[in-house]
């Protein structure tokens, strides 16, 4: 290092007096000084000048077809149902609406296929370094037959499975039904989807007005106050739960004693949220067959579950390579020195492996969680109405503004994209090794 | 500096370049090209369907084949480019494809606000529903809490939406890409109901393994005037689309057919309509821009519209539809030509 300052040092004494003779504008391309700037001003003019020209293109000939650029549209009704909806819409509500209850689906199948998918990948990644034959090659099959294969085909071909294999509502119906209910009759798993049992509450603080389920039992209603509780209820209990973890940490530095605490943190965590769950008056409230279909409860589609499964298996096919490659780059002495001060293999994984092999995988990681979160606008293919099939597909199809909506959707997709990476990122960062 | 200036230069004269590209017209862009790109269904029986040999075939297509032989005299100088519901509009207006058939609705959006031109209608339809029979359902407004397959991106699904709002009515849609995915859902069971144009249906219960075992329902909930389509602003290339299917309606009233048309353009006829239309009186074809015996290639390849309904829609096809309000207007249906003068 000393050496290449000195040499720089010299460096720049030699070419010092040049500079007092004036500036030449061949210096702009032959002076190291100058040219790598000049270099980026005429890259930035180049990109500026292409931004301009695409977009006046668009411009002209948008005109030349007698369209002009409006996004007036997203305020008028929309006059399509959406099955799946997360916050209150029908078809008189507006464009923009739908557009949001198609986000809001994106964000969740998004949400729940990243965490399936890290939960697979970290699971296969760590079984394919495993020492037993079958289970590793097990794995590796897994891992090469889903990367391999376009995932369109896997959404496609889990739905078609889904919708030839499940029973039909139909055929839970009657004397001679050929289907029956899983769990104590309380869930339902047909070609349509699985009806799960939801809860309701009794005492319920929503101000919703409360109904018979069904016969022979009691009102109920639910709302979000009631579960703003339950929620904060567990907040609490998590927070509570840190400070005995702080505080159990103090007394084993203290006196190498670490105080058995499994109770404690039970008490914590579990006992308010059962009290409240009963001053609530928590029922369970079971699916049942009415009609053509069957109703209440909590309806997962078989467009939900068909693409959530095919985007977790999916990309956790990629995920476990990176955790199997991650695991693979921390060096063999960590392993063989941490069993050498006695730890047992699951706390050398625990306390030596992971946090190296994590800085390793998290940046790949997020790679592959945006590519889930893009790969979700597929959902088409299994009529799930995630944004691109309501604003990008419907929407625009009936307004016929495709620009705005092909624009609008870009930016929720890179508006989405970058938040993932941001978050990520800041998980990144407290794995980082941190320079003192 | 000297760099960037022929940068600037260079992307203008292409700014210019792309210019001069779209204003040359449709007819000529066609006529440079050979053939005439024409934006079909991408497989529904009777309307756009390839046959054993491959070869596209139905109402719809052939209006296709009716306007290449206006244009080139040959029936055949067309590809066919499938659409989606979806993506129909765009295709057109990126000028993919200089007209659309594809059993697209005639309506007021449509036409003013997506610049389509509609020419004309080709076959008036109407929505309708279809049912397992084992349902014994035998109305529409017996369908309250149905799980709905439809075809997204079609006036269909605003008309769904509609009509079960005004009769107070529950559902749940599952909005399907193509029609074939549409039908496999309800084939398996996955749907109580499958709605669409009622032709549409026929053609499609036409396909199903048993096709007893389904029942389209009597209620017709929407207007649905089908017809063809070109861009917006180009009324040369609009008047020879339109024409060509006038054509077809006018041989039929006129009673020209694929038989007797070389018959009677061969002859001065009585009917003095018949004549221009065949291109031995008068000088239609030249005002339209393309050959005086245009109509009657058109007749000689493809037939008139009575022929066109019967060979791939009509009782004796397998999706067995009357001829109903597609009926001529002299015999109380809706079809009705200006006078070719």
């Amino acid at each position: 290092m000393l050496a290449a300052q000195a040499l720089k040092r010299v460096f720049m004494s030699t070419i010092e007096p040049s500079r007092k003779r004036g500036f030449r504008l061949g210096q702009l391309v032959y002076d190291t000084r100058y040219r790598s700037k000049s270099i980026q001003v005429i890259a930035a003019i180049v990109i500026l000048v292409s931004f301009w020209w695409l977009g006046s293109n668009i411009v002209g000939n948008l005109a030349a077809l007698g369209k002009d650029f409006n996004l007036a549209f997203l305020g008028a009704p929309a006059g399509y149902d959406i099955n799946q909806t997360l916050i209150p819409y029908d078809n008189r509500m507006s464009h923009g609406r739908a557009a949001v209850v198609g986000i809001l689906n994106t964000l969740l199948v998004s949400f729940l296929g990243c965490i399936a998918a890290t939960v697979i990948g970290i699971l296969v990644g760590v079984l394919r370094l495993s020492d037993n034959w079958v289970i590793n090659r097990l794995a590796a099959v897994y891992v090469e037959a889903f990367r391999s294969i376009p995932l369109l085909l896997w959404i496609v071909s889990i739905f078609a499975i889904l919708s030839e294999a499940m029973p039909q509502p139909r055929d839970f119906r009657g004397d001679d039904a050929t289907a029956s209910m899983q769990l104590f009759d309380s869930v339902a798993v047909t070609a349509r989807g699985v009806y799960v049992p939801r809860v309701a509450f009794t005492n319920s603080l929503s101000g919703n007005e409360a109904v018979i389920p069904r016969e022979n039992l009691a009102a109920v209603a639910s709302g979000s106050a009631d579960w703003a509780i339950i929620v904060a209820t567990i907040a609490v209990g998590l927070v509570v739960s840190l400070g005995i973890k702080a505080f159990v940490d103090r007394k084993q530095i203290m006196t190498g004693q670490r105080p058995v605490t499994w109770y404690w943190l039970a008490a914590v965590l579990i006992l308010p949220v059962l009290v409240a769950l009963y001053v609530l008056g928590a029922t369970v409230v079971q699916p049942y067959l009415k009609g053509f279909n069957f109703t209440d409860g909590i309806f997962i589609r078989k467009s939900l579950f068909a693409l959530w499964l095919a985007l977790s298996l999916y990309t956790g096919a990629f995920i476990a390579e990176i955790v199997r490659g991650g695991i693979q780059s921390v060096g063999k002495g960590q392993r063989e020195a941490a069993a050498a001060l006695g730890l047992q293999s699951n706390r050398i994984m625990q306390l030596v492996i992971l946090p190296q092999a994590l800085r390793v995988i998290i940046p790949p990681l997020i790679s592959n969680y945006l590519s889930l979160a893009k790969n979700s606008s597929l959902a088409l293919a299994v009529g799930y109405m995630d944004v691109r099939a309501t604003l990008g597909g419907i929407t625009i199809n009936q307004t016929g503004r495709e620009l705005e909506g092909m624009l609008l959707l870009g930016l929720f997709y890179l508006f989405l994209s970058l938040l993932i990476s941001g978050i990520i990122n800041l998980y990144n960062r407290s794995k980082q090794l941190k320079e003192r | 500096m000297k760099i960037n200036t022929t940068r600037i230069l260079l992307a203008a004269a292409m700014t210019a370049f792309t210019t001069t590209m779209a204003s040359a017209t449709t007819l000529e862009d066609v006529r440079a090209a050979g053939q005439l790109k024409c934006g079909i269904h991408e497989g529904l029986a009777g309307f756009a369907a390839p046959d054993a040999n491959g070869k596209w075939q139905g109402l719809d297509v052939d209006i296709c084949r009716a306007v290449a032989s206006s244009v080139f005299g040959n029936s055949e100088a067309v590809e066919y480019i499938p659409v989606t519901g979806a993506t129909r509009f765009s295709a057109l207006a990126s000028g993919e494809i200089d007209m659309l058939a594809r059993t697209t609705t005639w309506t007021f959006s449509r036409d003013t606000d997506l610049k389509t031109e509609f020419v004309g209608v080709n076959f008036y339809d109407g929505q309708g529903f279809m049912v397992p029979a084992s349902l014994g359902i035998s109305s529409a407004l017996e369908l309250d809490g149905t799980t709905v397959c439809v075809n997204t991106g079609t006036t269909t699904e605003l008309n769904l939406a509609e009509y079960f709002r005004a009769n107070g009515m529950s559902y749940e849609p599952v909005p399907l890409e193509t029609g074939a995915e549409a039908q496999q859902q309800f084939l398996s069971g996955s749907c109580d109901v499958f709605t669409g144009d009622a032709s549409g249906l026929a053609a499609n219960r036409a396909t199903f393994p048993n096709p007893d075992e389904y029942v389209v329902l009597p209620e017709i909930i929407s207007k649905e005037p089908l017809g063809p389509a070109v861009r917006h602003g180009d009324s040369e290339w609009e008047d020879i689309v339109r024409w060509s299917l006038n054509a077809l309606i006018t041989a039929e009233e006129l009673g020209v057919t694929s038989e007797n048309v070389e018959e009677l353009a061969s002859s001065v006829n009585k009917n003095a309509e018949i004549n221009r239309l065949l291109g031995t009186e008068g000088d239609l074809g030249a005002m339209l821009g393309v050959e005086a015996d245009w109509a009657k290639t058109i007749i000689m390849s493809v037939g008139n519209y009575g022929e066109v309904f019967e060979r791939h829609v009509g009782v004796n096809t397998p999706i067995g539809l009357e001829r109903g309000v597609n009926a001529l207007w002299t015999q109380g249906g809706l079809l009705y030509s200006p006078p070719f003068r």
